[in-house]
């Protein structure tokens, strides 16, 4: 076994040994400096997601000591990403995790990663801003909860890091306060995202090409995005501005150490009621990193799981848990669809699957029986996930065979949906173990009657879009989810609340949360510049307040 | 479109050696291919009602290479490569697989006297319709809920590895890998002379002639 046999990836680990893998050169290296275990780092951040990877990247490029661990591996997109959706299972999180609820959750797939770089690495690049409103969306719209985040602020960072991931999009967004046009152009449309034109002016509202985090002309070592259409399963050319090729590359040059394949099983607490560092699993043995402060970064599962795993005497319910809030409040989006056969030949597995979308009805308030929003976008599922929508429908047989043979003349709309923050969904501590015999976590969720209307809304719209777009045999896909947000949200009292507006725990000074677990609500659009701007803020008010002496 | 589109003579495994394949794709891809055709994980008993059940869920035109569906999905279990989630309701996946088809073939017997691979088409097809629609609870299923093995094992398991494979990508027109060459022609009716030719009525000669030359 060797470091560089792509083989070996998930079995021994890259970052070590003063090098990390060049994620744009073909077996190349690139110096990693390394922090030893018995000297206290500034931070060591649980996760190199969109939460960790960025917050590692910009404290290390302030000058702090960062060592970030992340369970998965360290690939090398551009030898190791197979242009194969069922192969590339191997980005996803598929330890076991048990689901249940009136609507128990697939997990996996559009969910959850287990890599460097982790979910971005196989997320579909859609970079959309909240709606101001959302930010204080218990003040002005009358459901969930305010943040403490202020939405002027969050422009700002919006600002950044569309600049830093060189977001592709249109020179003129048609919602929301006035914006800068996109760094770079937006990318052309495939018929699958002209369908959802067509539809959108059929019905007299505003669509847009998504701004997108792969990139439009050539940025660096990567050139364009060449619409090979695997975007999902992971991208094989580095077009796309995942946490692995833009974050996780420049924490490294900026100082930071990486460590993969190294499973974070316990938050250590010291006896002044502080964190002291973090226990993990790497190259079968539990280690031990001091640090001064500890940044839970795993995502809405990972994260309230290893806060409750790290319970002590002291804090019997978990970390940070004095709210009795810690895996409560677990929101996915909605995902429902649309799906339709149109005469044309689509083929809708050229280019990313969400070229076109609408937020008209994130920013339209009336006409609606429901609160909360949600945009749709066009769609470009490959056979197998596509084959698994029709599973859904509980479609066997020829009769699936017959339907799967439309495949190229496909066309669907699909939302991203807002759920409501509801204290029964949430994440537990089941009694079965894994693979490092930590228990693994329950998973429980149902869906609310908000959010069933929100569905059925969405579905009657989108229908009527689809069919005045010119397409036939209209139907229904009911019960999809993505994303995972909640179970740690951040507030502006310690009561209801388990972070403050800059990530940092109540109960205990030196421990930060910084992924999607912080949101308060979801909004309805994808949640991954989102967690960007908040972990780029929360290193300036990390900043910040070290420098007075706050840390 | 009129009747279902069809693309003869289209072979997405002709664009192996090409531009669309990379060197780590054709080393997946050509595992799949060379995936054994006999059981490793399930027994002789459990292998005939999984072939059964695989040519009842994704049943195959005969004039077409066959897609060995049922290796795949052993192979999957042999490997133990899980979702990432289960649903509470069911046990581990290789437990639900092994109750599972035993409980299939007990059920069977009970209204046939027969092991499912044995009866006809109509009864097979009777009993997993009466399986997807709860209907089938006898001990055999150790409370394991039959509609819930059906949707979230049985059709996700057989139907995910059915469309891995080369042979279904062909058959539905899909482009199938595409690094480093990618796609060009974004806008519908247009395809790239890398992609599948769909015959048109009455030119199926030509879409065939055309298929034979993706490359």
């Amino acid at each position: 076994m060797s470091a560089d046999d792509p083989h070996d990836a998930q079995l021994v680990p890259r970052g070590k040994n003063g090098r990390a893998p060049d994620v744009f050169r073909p077996a190349a290296w690139i110096p990693m400096r390394e922090y030893p275990q018995d000297e206290a780092v500034d931070f060591a951040i649980v996760g190199t997601g969109a939460g960790g990877g960025t917050l590692a990247c910009r404290l290390a490029e302030k000058g702090f000591k960062v060592v970030a661990f992340d369970a998965g591996a360290w690939w090398r997109p551009l030898e190791e990403f197979a242009s194969d959706e069922t192969h590339q299972g191997k980005l996803f999180w598929t330890d076991e995790r048990i689901c249940d609820g009136e609507n128990p959750l697939h997990l996996g797939n559009n969910n959850s990663g287990k890599a460097v770089g982790g979910s971005t690495v196989h997320f579909a690049m859609v970079s959309l801003r909240f709606r101001p409103e959302w930010f204080r969306s218990r003040s002005l719209l009358g459901y969930g909860a305010d943040w403490p985040l202020d939405w002027r602020e969050m422009w700002r960072y919006y600002g950044e890091v569309e600049e830093a991931l060189k977001i592709a999009g249109p020179v003129n967004y048609p919602w929301g306060p006035k914006r800068p046009r996109y760094p770079y152009r937006a990318h052309e449309l495939n018929a699958s995202a002209l369908v959802l034109a067509r539809g959108c002016e059929a019905l007299g509202i505003d669509w847009s090409p998504t701004p997108l985090a792969t990139v439009s002309a050539p940025r660096g070592d990567a050139h364009p995005c060449v619409y090979r259409g695997f975007c999902v399963s992971g991208c094989a050319t580095n077009a796309k501005q995942s946490a692995l090729v833009t974050w996780i590359p420049r924490a490294v040059r900026a100082g930071a150490e990486v460590r993969d394949l190294a499973m974070v099983g316990r938050i250590a607490m010291g006896h002044d009621g502080r964190a002291s560092g973090v226990e993990y699993m790497r190259e079968g043995r539990w280690q031990f990193q001091r640090a001064r402060n500890v940044v839970v970064a795993g995502y809405a599962i990972e994260t309230p799981r290893l806060l409750l795993m790290s319970a002590t005497e002291r804090f019997p319910d978990g970390l940070a848990n004095s709210s009795g809030l810690v895996g409560k409040n677990l929101m996915v989006q909605l995902n429902q669809a649309v799906w339709g056969t149109m005469d044309e030949e689509i083929r809708w597995y050229k280019g990313p699957p969400s070229l076109s979308l609408t937020e008209h009805w994130n920013y339209e308030d009336k006409g609606k029986d429901f609160f909360g929003g949600y945009c749709y976008m066009s769609q470009g599922p490959l056979p197998v996930a596509w084959v698994s929508t029709q599973n859904g429908r509980g479609l066997w047989g020829q009769q699936l065979q017959d339907e799967m043979r439309k495949y190229n003349h496909q066309a669907g709309l699909k939302i991203v949906g807002e759920a409501m923050p509801q204290e029964r969904n949430r994440v537990t501590l089941a009694d079965e173990k894994d693979q490092y015999g930590l228990p693994v976590a329950r998973v429980t969720y149902s869906l609310c009657d908000n959010d069933k209307r929100l569905v059925r809304h969405s579905l009657d719209f989108m229908s009527l879009a689809l069919e005045a777009a010119g397409a036939r045999d209209i139907w229904r896909e009911t019960d999809d989810t993505c994303h995972l947000n909640g179970t740690a949200r951040m507030g502006d009292d310690p009561a209801t609340s388990v972070v403050s507006a800059d990530c940092r725990s109540w109960d205990i000074d030196n421990l930060w949360i910084c992924d999607g677990s912080v949101f308060p609500t979801v909004g309805g659009v994808n949640p991954s510049l989102t967690i960007q701007a908040i972990a780029m803020r929360t290193a300036d008010r990390i900043e910040a307040l070290a420098a007075r002496g706050d840390l | 479109m009129t009747g279902l589109p069809r693309y003869p003579g289209y072979d997405v495994t002709a664009k192996r050696d090409t531009p669309s394949w990379d060197d780590v794709t054709r080393t997946v891809i050509d595992e799949r291919l060379a995936t054994p055709h006999e059981p490793h994980f399930f027994d002789v008993v459990e292998w005939q009602a999984l072939c059964a059940l695989c040519a009842c869920i994704v049943p195959q035109d005969r004039e077409r290479p066959v897609v060995p569906v049922a290796a795949l999905v052993d192979a999957r279990l042999a490997n133990n490569l899980g979702d990432g989630y289960r649903d509470a309701r069911l046990p581990p996946m290789r437990d639900a697989w092994r109750i599972g088809l035993r409980a299939l073939d007990a059920e069977s017997r009970s209204r046939h006297e027969l092991p499912f691979s044995s009866i006809a088409d109509e009864a097979r097809h009777a009993l997993l319709t009466d399986m997807q629609e709860g209907g089938l609870d006898g001990p055999e299923w150790r409370g394991m809920p039959g509609a819930v093995f059906f949707a979230k094992r049985v059709l996700h398991d057989i139907c995910g590895m059915y469309y891995a494979h080369p042979h279904a990508w062909s058959e539905i027109g899909f482009g199938g890998p595409a690094n480093p060459r990618g796609y060009v022609r974004m806008v519908a009716n247009r395809r790239d002379p890398w992609e599948a030719a769909e015959a048109r009525p009455g030119r199926e000669d030509q879409a065939y002639k055309e298929n034979r030359r993706v490359r």
